[in-house]
């Protein structure tokens, strides 16, 4: 029973990773980065909805609406400012920019005078309320994480199966020279796809604040969420959810039967189990290369 | 404008280019040498400092610049070298066996975080880094008998035969040494044939492989090498800050090393050094600036990072060779003075061409 409890709680901790490696993945799918400021993007998205909440005084669902909206937009213009002059440059370069990114999102947030270091705590209607299924306790918080990841997971698998813009995406992953020849609009794209990113990491954000708080280096959490795209296959959209929910379930049971310490280094470990036993991950595209 | 006529292959990897060169890296040595007369002992402290983080950056710039392997995990290295420095040093063991033993022991990790590597690479590898970083940093912070854990540990100051170079300018001159060798080095390394095996590793691993490198050693030899770096670097860090403590080597340590050799220039020993500078000095120049700015935003706490990220941002946007390619693009204005045009660096605009299968 005690098991089961812990997987539980792992689940719902493994879908915020899995909603962060979401967004790692949605970017590196179409653009080849790896966007490393996919936490700040998150930490942004937790402070837009604060402020929402608490400033505007705003409902719930509205409060997520915002968030995502307001991330959103921070995601389009991140794309549209800095990434598209540097658009075909090397992987590093462009890995700096992002990381460059992430930095001065957390110094701009932090240098807004209300919000400062402090941490903050969101109010959701829901906060304290348990369900008691037989021998199992599982706290709201934790259901209305899983059951939104899984919608979520749903309209961007519509999204990519059944719209336009979903199939013009999936050919920009493929190939993006010939995908511009076919007159798609990659630039555009790009930047939507950015949007699109940012806005999941928006709902990771909110979904995490009654877990963590929101804080200016509520970020770093992204670090942890590499090892589940990694374990998904940093290609495939589906891995990073399983991927994870692997991490989650290992960092849970971690914590709770081995020693101290071992909690955080868990999924490094099974990350790099995995790199070297199966480095396209588990769901990785296979490529071989002709010369 | 100076013109070097090549009429022997062995001029090609001669160590001296020609007369100016003595010169100016003569001038340079001076000024540093003479530095400590003139200089308060806080500038002192930090030209120490600079000199630590050159030798890792050094390294990292073997490493990320001239084999195309990048690193998230080098502040682990540089932890395990300040470790076996402290740990030795506070059981008795002389400076320069502790100095060794935290190069080779942080060339041994190295070569354990490189074999892994060889399946991986680009960003793969970049994740595996940060990945063996964490696990070091939490195997640090767990083995308190030997490391005291969180509560830190205290590491007695540097003596050699006897003399004691505790702080001030002896222990500068300790950190310029090293620097220099670090710097000599890696520059002769360079034109050696592993030099020019690293540098055809970066450039295309195929053709590499078929020229005859063998890719899996001089991966792992690079690793160990710059990993033997940062090693020494930590070694000296350790003296220099005197206390060890696990947070002060973690993944964004890591992340800041990357930025040191992308801001002095990716693929430049010139860059490396540049980097180091530059990282130390920012913080510096932002209190110096502090004063003039209006009180809300230099009370603000998160002006450093801010300052941080712009500069990344700004450099890879304008200069993708970093200080180094803005030193080489103000050279090429004054040697070609009045027929210097425009476009003369523009990059090309391109579309990004897969490095999936690379």
């Amino acid at each position: 029973m005690q098991f089961i409890q812990l997987v539980i709680s792992g689940l719902a901790q493994g879908c915020i990773y899995g909603l962060i490696a979401l967004g790692f993945v949605l970017i590196y799918k179409a653009t080849e980065t790896v966007n490393f400021a996919q936490g700040e993007l998150l930490m942004i998205g937790g402070f837009a909805g604060l402020f929402a909440a608490t400033t505007l005084g705003m409902p719930y669902w509205a409060v997520i609406i915002v968030a995502m909206a307001v991330t959103a937009l921070i995601g389009f213009l991140n794309e549209r400012i800095i990434l598209r002059p540097i658009l075909g440059q090397s992987a590093v370069a462009i890995v700096m920019v992002t990381i460059g990114f992430g930095y001065m999102a957390r110094g701009l947030v932090t240098m807004i005078p209300v919000i400062g270091t402090d941490t903050h705590s969101l109010p959701v209607p829901f906060r304290g309320e348990v369900f008691r299924f037989g021998g199992l306790v599982i706290s709201a918080e934790h259901l209305v994480i899983i059951a939104v990841t899984v919608v979520l997971c749903g309209l961007l698998a519509a999204l990519f199966r059944y719209t336009k813009i979903g199939i013009a995406m999936q050919a920009m992953s493929q190939n993006q020279l010939a995908a511009y020849y076919m007159g798609i609009p990659v630039k555009r794209l790009s930047s939507l796809i950015w949007a699109i990113s940012a806005a999941v990491a928006a709902i990771a954000g909110i979904l995490l604040a009654p877990l963590t708080f929101i804080h200016a280096n509520m970020g770093f959490i992204g670090i942890k969420a590499f090892p589940a795209a990694v374990i998904g296959g940093f290609t495939s959209l589906p891995g990073a959810i399983v991927g994870g929910l692997i991490i989650g379930i290992v960092e849970s049971l971690a914590g709770f039967y081995l020693m101290e310490g071992f909690k955080d280094a868990a999924p490094f470990m099974v990350v790099l189990a995995m790199l070297v036993l199966k480095p396209n991950g588990l769901f990785g595209e296979r490529l071989a290369k002709k010369v | 404008m100076r013109f070097i006529f090549k009429t022997r292959y062995e001029q090609d990897i001669e160590l001296v280019q020609h007369g100016g060169q003595v010169f100016w890296y003569g001038l340079l040595m001076a000024l540093l040498l003479v530095a400590p007369a003139f200089v308060s002992p806080y500038v002192l402290t930090q030209l120490s400092q600079v000199c630590i983080y050159a030798i890792v950056a050094l390294g990292l710039m073997l490493l990320a610049g001239f084999t195309g392997q990048l690193s998230l995990g080098h502040a682990a290295f540089m932890a395990v070298g300040a470790y076996t420095q402290g740990v030795l040093v506070t059981a008795g063991v002389p400076f320069v066996v502790g100095v060794a033993a935290a190069a080779l022991f942080a060339a041994v990790v190295g070569i354990i975080v490189g074999l892994p590597a060889l399946r991986v690479k680009g960003l793969y590898l970049g994740i595996a880094t940060l990945a063996f970083g964490t696990i070091i940093e939490e195997i640090i912070a767990r083995a308190e008998h030997v490391t005291g854990g969180n509560a830190g540990l205290m590491v007695p100051p540097v003596s050699l035969f006897g003399w004691r170079f505790a702080d001030g300018p002896s222990f500068y001159y300790l950190c310029l040494a090293f620097a220099l060798a670090a710097t000599l080095i890696v520059v002769n390394l360079l034109r050696s044939p592993t030099g020019r095996a690293f540098v055809a590793i970066r450039d295309s691993e195929i053709s590499a492989q078929s020229m005859g490198v063998n890719l899996a050693f001089y991966k792992t030899l690079s690793f160990a090498i710059s990993a033997a770096f940062a090693g020494v670097a930590g070694a000296l860090y350790a003296h220099n800050i005197r206390f060890l403590s696990p947070d002060q080597f973690t993944v964004v340590q890591s992340i800041e090393l990357v930025m040191m050799v992308v801001i002095g220039g990716l693929g430049s020993v010139h860059g490396a050094i540049y980097g180091a500078a530059f990282l130390i000095a920012l913080p510096q120049v932002i209190n110096a600036v502090k004063p003039l700015l209006p009180a809300f935003l230099a009370e603000a706490t998160g002006l450093q990072p801010t300052v941080f990220g712009a500069v990344l941002i700004l450099v890879v946007l304008f200069e993708p060779l970093g200080i180094y390619g803005a030193w080489l693009k103000t050279r090429a204005y004054f040697d070609l003075f009045p027929f210097y045009r425009k476009g003369m660096f523009r990059r090309q605009k391109a579309f990004q061409k897969s490095d999936r299968l690379k």
